[in-house]
């Protein structure tokens, strides 16, 4: 038997240079809000930047929006335990951007306004389909902010040694600071700055362990398969059950085209052509982070080792802070636990600000007040939304605490994959749609999945801990994706909606000229 | 007159769209096939290409890549061939 050494880190006590890093990137994104503070005056403004950002900006703060702390320490540390099976989440996690860009980006901005769902309503029945889309924006939105809450919560303890409460309530804190005051042009700028933290703190990282094997991965690659055997360069475990694999990969890659924070990006840039642009750059600098997260984690497992990682966090969080601070001293796992923290507060403020504006444009000023609010008063909504929403987050994140919510950002995709991305589909691509048809998809959609979660070995066996479970499959995308697509068409097809179907030229004509065609 | 224009820009937009699904069609293959051979080809892909790059890491990457160049053949087709026509032709409606 092989005693394993106990772990030397100082995760968790945390250094001073760890402590300075934390306080800079809280002063800084703060010192941005109250910047944009000062021009966040009118609705268009607070949701979509006043329209001012340009295309590279936009896509990192794509990036920025996108890459959460889950992907960047939960990639890394799944490759550093199992290997090769990383790699199926690294591309899981990018195929959907072709997808946005193709499909999404451009009709998505010249026929909407500040939320997916403007788009979605255009030529039928606006308050049934917001009703509609704002129940899937908020089923996506929740779901995401209590994965991102909890694993904040973890992460901050383990990074930080502060209590998972008081690590909840700081970065909720943050959070609703950066959407109530400075709105999206804050929450750009965080998304920016974060992303530039992550991609330059991963890249140095990609080096240092590269720097030790001839700058050549397939060394470090053959070292891992030297010392663990050649299983780890091959596909394993994970993928047990091929089904499995193939429903989370449709969850992942249409999911990414139906999230409510992601869509709403769209918004903050001048034109279709600068939408589109932007998508070529997220794309770029997803993928190029991906493609380190794999140097990292093979780079942790041959240096840091498996045994020390499962020691300090079963799941294998904590690898690529063990790997800073193991080649780059206290200092550079300081800066690297900075840069997880700036990766969560950037993906709960975009969450927070799109789940604020299902809240207040979609719901109140378009359902509860007809489209009839004065400028003020949809301001004043929306910042009281954010600040609900901030709250229930903060208590949501507490009320899991200790839960295991991993598989709850596989069930945000395939809520978006199921019900937002085929009502969009849908509406935007084919004439024969109808407000019954759309609210039906989205309705289905999520209602499915959520069903289907239930019933799924992931709640059943996971953590209800029974025998097995009704629903065989993981991730219910495989189903509950078709099944929003097919009731749509079926409800569409069984009741017709001549009204929509003639309007449906003006539609086209709009995704393709923009606004200002009208 | 503007009833060819119209026309134009329907022809345009179909245009956009059939190569919009032209490229979603290659990526849902690319990745599919690759999850495919992850499920059915497991010894394939543990196969080396050279020491310590086996053929699944290697298809692994070249996904990323063909995201990248995916998205690449689209920007470039929209920002040189199809916003130009857009723009003439805004001129005329």
């Amino acid at each position: 038997m092989i005693l394993t050494q106990a772990p030397v880190t100082s995760l968790g006590a945390p250094s001073l240079v760890a402590k300075a890093f934390f306080f800079l990137f809280l002063a800084t994104t703060l010192g941005i809000t109250w910047w944009a503070a000062r021009r966040t005056r009118t609705t268009e403004q607070f949701y979509a930047a006043g329209r001012s950002i340009t295309a590279r900006q936009n896509g990192i703060a794509l990036a920025g929006d996108y890459m959460s702390a889950a992907s960047f320490l939960g990639i890394a540390g799944l490759v550093s335990l199992s290997g090769f099976d990383g790699l199926i989440y690294s591309t899981g996690w990018l195929v959907g951007w072709p997808v946005v860009l193709f499909l999404i980006a451009e009709p998505l901005r010249n026929l909407g306004k500040y939320t997916f769902a403007d788009a979605v309503t255009v030529r039928l029945q606006e308050k049934p389909v917001r009703i509609a889309a704002a129940v899937g924006t908020l089923a996506t939105v929740t779901l995401y902010l209590i994965a991102q809450m909890v694993g904040a919560g973890g992460l901050i303890r383990l990074l930080f040694g502060l209590s998972y409460e008081a690590a909840v309530a700081v970065v909720g804190a943050a959070m609703i600071a950066y959407v109530l005051f400075g709105g999206m042009l804050a929450t750009t700028w965080v998304q920016i700055v974060k992303a530039v933290l992550l991609l330059s703190g991963a890249a140095a990282l990609a080096l240092l362990v590269l720097l030790r094997f001839e700058l050549s991965p397939a060394r470090l690659f053959a070292e891992a398969a030297a010392r663990f055997g050649d299983p780890v360069l091959s596909p394993g475990k994970l993928v047990a059950k091929p089904l499995d694999a193939i429903s989370l990969g449709m969850a992942l890659m249409f999911g990414t085209a139906g999230l409510p924070h992601i869509l709403m990006r769209f918004y903050t840039v001048p034109d279709a052509k600068a939408a589109r642009v932007s998508v070529f750059y997220a794309t770029g600098i997803i993928g190029a982070f991906y493609l380190m997260t794999f140097i990292l984690g093979f780079g942790a497992m041959v240096l840091v080792g498996p045994d020390t990682i499962r020691a300090v966090d079963a799941g294998g969080n904590m690898a690529a802070p063990l790997l800073a601070e193991l080649l780059g001293g206290t200092a550079f796992l300081g800066f690297i636990g900075a840069v997880a923290f700036a990766t969560i507060l950037a993906v709960v403020a975009g969450l927070t600000l799109s789940g604020a504006a299902a809240l207040s444009h979609d719901l109140w000023v378009n359902v509860v007040k007809s489209g009839h609010a004065d400028a003020r008063e949809q301001l004043r909504v929306a910042r009281l939304a954010t600040l609900v929403l901030g709250v229930v987050a903060v208590l949501l994140g507490i009320l899991f605490k200790g839960q295991n919510v991993a598989f709850m950002v596989g069930l945000a995709f395939a809520i978006a994959a199921s019900g937002n991305f085929p009502a969009l589909i849908l509406s935007m691509f084919w004439r024969g749609a109808t407000t019954a048809g759309i609210v039906t998809t989205m309705l289905v959609g999520t209602g499915a999945t959520l069903l289907f979660i239930y019933l799924s070995p992931t709640v059943q066996v996971d953590i209800l801990r029974h025998e097995s479970a009704w629903f065989p499959l993981k991730n219910p995308a495989l189903v509950s994706m078709p099944l929003g697509f097919l009731s749509g068409l079926v409800v569409s097809l069984l009741r017709p909606e001549p009204a929509a179907a003639r309007a449906f030229a003006a539609l086209e004509r709009r995704a393709t000229l923009g606004q200002a065609a009208e | 007159m503007a009833a060819e224009h119209e026309a134009e820009l329907r022809a345009l937009a179909g245009a956009r769209r059939r190569l919009a699904l032209l490229l979603t069609a290659a990526m849902v293959l690319i990745y599919f096939g690759f999850l495919g051979l992850i499920a059915w080809q497991k010894p394939l892909l543990g196969r080396l290409v050279v020491p310590g790059l086996s053929l699944g890491i290697l298809l692994g990457a070249l996904v990323i890549v063909s995201c990248w160049i995916l998205t690449w053949i689209y920007v470039r087709w929209a920002n040189t061939r199809y916003d130009p026509e857009i723009e003439r032709l805004r001129g005329h409606l």
